[in-house]
């Protein structure tokens, strides 16, 4: 039996902030995040990679971060959570829509959800229900059946490309 | 009145209060009073708390079915870094026993394990690894006992014994009197035979259903606080927090008053997180207790699929009778559930599936006998549907069935039988009101186009892919009933500010239903307050009335009423208030919106801000405890009938399937559930219930099977037990239907559960009408309608002669 081995310091950025914090090296993502960071907005779910609750952005792209380890997210990669989307106090406009519309029930899910549903209307704006069903088929959800999950990500996506049409006339 | 135990009063609203015509915040689509939380990530769960000198807690689970502990051997594990402490049965400062129906479930297994999956001993570290690494040093020496899978071999004589006799407290719920005998109830009505005999055509069958796993998100998990006033906090996700007080108080060996527990953020429950929490936390307060700092239990996903509650399967034996012109003349049935090793909630279970058995038809005649059976197996408790699920699938399947013997549409059939008020149900409980079955299956047929479609697919199909659309019908009956009527009460206490804003604490749980929403929504409703001025607070058990469980779709009208009580008396304090204020007696006076008015002249008001000011300065009692009970209900064992349930939802789901002949899959198009729930208080949020619970159902009729081979549970994680995703998740129409209850909040009747039970049913007459083969077994896997292609003579695309 080998006593635990000494916590390594690390800078990770995460939100747009640089972290120092000291971890296990074992540690996942999800751990370090949770566990050493205090951020626990992230969920673990399965610990698996199989029901999509701890997903995380990692330079913009979804990651389960429970099959990732922390020590291979210091190299400057940007780490973006849940509480990572609401800007200036202002709700993102997924986060507007998941409240108004029901996608939220237990909630649990929800941050794997939300962050994965940015990463693909960044790469795809307007998609159809077909392409969402199969962007967000990697994140389980017990309670509502999905449909106001979709519908909210819908509502998000026209909003976001209100605000961007708006954008553009300002200029 | 027949029946046991003491007689309660019936729950009645103050007399200026019947069902009122709501103004401004009840039936109001209000955003979720925790969805900004949610949304932020802010929103705390079991594992999200953290306290100071916190410790962690792992579990060493029983590896066999059924064996005698010889010895459990400790030394390596305490010798381990990082141990604090390493606990079985015998370290129990108080009773080793988690009190629910029967007491017979142990917190840890003392001399004998019933289950893979029985706690054996508890080992309390400084972080999560070390409690891991030290809790497989724990070795444990077995003397394997014969064990008992099956529900029919297990009530053999000469069987082993899981469960040996032993009695509950009189009136609850029942006791097992003969070995592995959880409990055995009937439901008689009429002479059977009589109906037997004037029916034209009799079906009988064999159904079998699967267990189901709650797969919620969140993992069982507690934290117990020591705290300095020698006070146990516990912490976590749970349904029903009493019952963990109670145990935690028991396991512990302190009077109730030195425990208090906090639900937190539950990350879904659907009855997972009814009982089992109840361990959780006494094994987390048993590590507090020896350690006397924090201690957190969280289960892995592996552990809690392994070892906490899932749905009963079930075997029933059905037989029907009509006759010629569909008249349903006779049912006869035998149901048997499989419990698993200890019976929790099993003898409750039985009760609601046998008094559910007969579904919401006119019968004559009916006979129903239910067994709750031990098995060396996983122990089954609740799951939204409760029993009814089981019953339900072998009832619809049945009725299509009979439907084609008589050449009668099965919408015809069911119209035709359909209860309507002044009927009785197969229990001889005559319905006096809020009796909307009849609408849900019209408005279901005409949302789905039922008929158009029976009529399209009924033609020749080309191709593999063949459509069909089915039905499923249920009627639920809400609340605890006659056999939970013991613990059937709710309080909630009210407090408004001389702000006019308002908190209201009550005794049940949120765990994603939307249940403290909907209790804003009544108190802002009842005290004239906008709903932004309402926060509702999950309760402490130090601080509101035990409540009962948050089960049994009971939360809105049991925690509404309770709200309703205590709001009814702070209004009369400001009615006085307002009287003297516009010159008036306080009874010419109603509150309208935010407004206190004359009735005789709305014209003549005050706005309720300056009413709630100026009593708050006169010193007026602006606090109030309100208090329910339900309805009376009762119900006789021995004549096999009663009132079962204080009142019943409804419901009608279609379902349209696309069945490939070649391969067997099947894929749900479209799928209408109407539901008849009183009233809604929050649509969006029935709706979400009934989308969420209609998906759970479609993941039970298509995909959802647990793997067990003596007594292990081969697919513990979400690759292997496949719950829907969203691509999964099919055209949905929910519909609601209204036929308010005079007993509920503002009519409201209840949603939490229906919207999963008469779903597999559903599908399974969809892929009958699309393919001509019969499914007696749910899920519906590829396999299962292939087979019953084959068996059934059904012939695929490729074996037709064109």
């Amino acid at each position: 039996m080998m006593d635990m081995p000494p916590k390594e310091l690390h800078t990770l950025r995460v939100n747009g902030e640089a972290l120092e914090v000291a971890f296990w090296p074992h540690r996942t993502l999800l751990e370090v995040l949770r566990e050493d960071a205090g951020l626990t907005g992230t969920k673990h779910g399965c610990e698996l990679g199989e029901c999509g609750a701890c997903a995380v952005l990692v330079d913009g792209k979804p990651v389960l971060s429970c099959l990732q380890l922390a020590v291979e997210c210091v190299g400057g990669q940007e780490v973006t959570t849940v509480e990572g989307l609401a800007q200036d106090n202002r709700l993102h406009p997924l986060q507007e829509a998941f409240a108004d519309l029901g996608g939220s029930q237990c909630g649990y899910c929800t941050p794997g959800f939300l962050v994965t549903a940015k990463a693909f209307l960044d790469e795809r704006p307007r998609p159809t229900r077909e392409e969402l069903k199969e962007a967000l088929s990697g994140n389980l959800c017990r309670c509502t059946g999905y449909l106001q999950i979709f519908e909210a990500v819908e509502q998000a996506a026209e909003r976001m490309a209100e605000a961007g049409r708006a954008e553009e006339q300002g200029r | 009145m027949p029946g046991s135990g003491p007689t309660y009063p019936l729950a009645t609203m103050p007399p200026d209060d019947p069902t009122p015509t709501p103004t401004h915040t009840v039936g109001q689509r209000l955003e979720r009073l925790d969805a900004r939380a949610k949304v932020l990530g802010t929103a705390r769960y079991a594992d999200d708390l953290t306290f100071p000198g916190l410790l962690h807690l792992k579990v060493v689970f029983s590896t066999q079915p059924h064996a005698r502990v010889l010895a459990i051997r400790t030394d390596a594990a305490r010798r381990a870094p990082g141990v604090r402490a390493v606990l079985t049965a015998k370290d129990c400062p108080g009773e080793n026993l988690i009190p629910l129906v029967l007491p017979d479930l142990t917190l840890m297994a003392a001399d004998r394990v019933r289950f893979v999956g029985d706690p054996v001993a508890a080992v309390v570290a400084d972080t999560p690894e070390a409690a891991h690494d030290a809790a497989r040093l724990v070795e444990v020496d077995y003397e394997p006992l014969p064990a008992v899978f099956d529900v029919l071999e297990a009530l053999r004589p000469g069987a082993p014994v899981v469960a040996p006799p032993i009695s509950g407290p009189a009136g609850h719920g029942g006791a097992n009197t003969a070995p592995n005998l959880f409990n055995l109830l009937e439901v008689k009505k009429g002479d059977l035979a009589a109906g037997f005999e004037a029916a034209d055509v009799v079906v009988e069958q064999e159904y079998r259903t699967p267990y189901q796993a709650h797969a919620y998100l969140e993992t069982q998990g507690m934290t117990c606080v020591p705290e300095p006033d020698g006070v146990f906090a516990v912490y976590g996700c749970m349904q029903c927090p009493f019952y963990v007080h109670e145990a935690v108080a028991r396991v512990l060996g302190v009077p109730r008053h030195r425990v208090k527990v906090i639900q937190v953020g539950t990350g879904g429950g659907f009855g997972g997180k009814e009982d089992v929490p109840s361990i959780i936390a006494g094994l987390a307060a048993l590590g507090a207790w020896h350690t006397g700092r924090p201690v957190k239990l969280v289960l892995s996903r592996k552990e809690d699929f392994e070892t906490m509650s899932k749905r009963h399967p079930a075997l029933v034996r059905l037989k029907v009778g009509a006759k010629e012109d569909g008249t349903l003349t006779a049912l006869e049935e035998q149901l048997w559930l499989d419990g698993g090793a200890y019976a929790t909630l099993s003898p409750v279970v039985l009760y609601r599936a046998v008094t559910h058995a007969a579904g919401p038809y006119r019968w004559p005649a009916v006979h129903v006998t239910g067994h709750a059976v031990a098995t060396n197996k996983v122990p089954c408790g609740a799951f939204r549907g409760f029993g009814t699920l089981q019953v339900i699938f072998a009832l619809e399947s049945i009725l299509d069935e009979l439907a084609e013997r008589l050449g009668i549409d099965p919408l015809d059939l069911r119209l035709k039988n359909a209860v309507r008020v002044g009927d009785a149900l197969g229990t001889n409980q005559a319905l006096t009101e809020s009796v909307g079955f009849i609408e849900t299956l019209e408005r279901a047929a005409e949302v789905s186009g039922y008929r158009e479609k029976r009529e399209r697919y009924r033609t020749w199909q080309e191709g593999p892919k063949r459509r069909g659309v089915g039905l499923g019908c249920l009627l639920y009956g809400v609340g605890l009933g006659a056999k939970g009527k013991f613990i059937d009460r709710t309080g909630a206490h009210v407090q408004l500010y001389p702000d006019g804003s308002c908190a209201v604490s009550i005794g049940n749980a949120e765990m994603g239903q939307g249940l403290r929403t909907v209790i804003s929504q009544i108190a802002a409703e009842e005290l004239g307050l906008e709903f932004s001025k309402v926060q509702t607070f999950d309760g402490d058990t130090s601080r509101v009335p035990d409540s009962g469980p948050t089960v049994a779709s009971r939360a809105t009208v049991m925690a509404g009423n309770a709200v309703r009580d205590a709001c009814g008396q702070i209004r009369r304090e400001l009615r006085a208030e307002a009287g003297l204020m516009l010159g008036v007696e306080p009874d010419a006076l109603e509150v309208f919106q935010t407004w206190v008015r004359v009735k005789a002249a709305p014209e003549r008001r005050v706005a309720m801000n300056d009413v709630i000011a100026r009593a708050a300065h006169a010193r007026r009692a602006l606090t109030a405890s309100g208090f329910r009970l339900p309805a009376d209900t009762w119900w006789s064992d021995d004549e096999g009938q009663g009132k079962a349930y204080e009142v019943y939802t409804y419901a009608t789901n279609v379902c349209e399937v696309e069945v490939d002949v070649e391969t067997g899959e099947s894929r749900v198009i479209a799928l209408t559930a109407a539901h008849d729930i009183g009233r809604a208080i929050n649509p969006t949020l029935a709706e979400g219930q009934i989308e969420g619970g209609a998906l759970q159902g479609l993941g039970f009729a298509l995909t959802e099977e647990v793997h067990i081979d003596q007594g292990v549970i081969k697919n513990p994680r979400f690759a292997t037990y496949i719950i829907p995703t969203a691509m999964d998740s099919p055209e949905l129409k929910a519909v609601i239907v209204e036929h308010p209850y005079s007993g509920g909040p503002y009519g409201a009747k209840g949603i939490g559960e229906p919207p999963i039970m008469g779903i597999a049913p559903a599908v399974t007459n969809a892929i009958k009408a699309a393919t001509g083969a019969r499914l007696f077994e749910c899920p519906a896997t590829p396999e299962r309608v292939t087979e019953a292609m084959k068996a059934q003579g059904v012939a695929a695309r490729d074996e037709v002669a064109v």
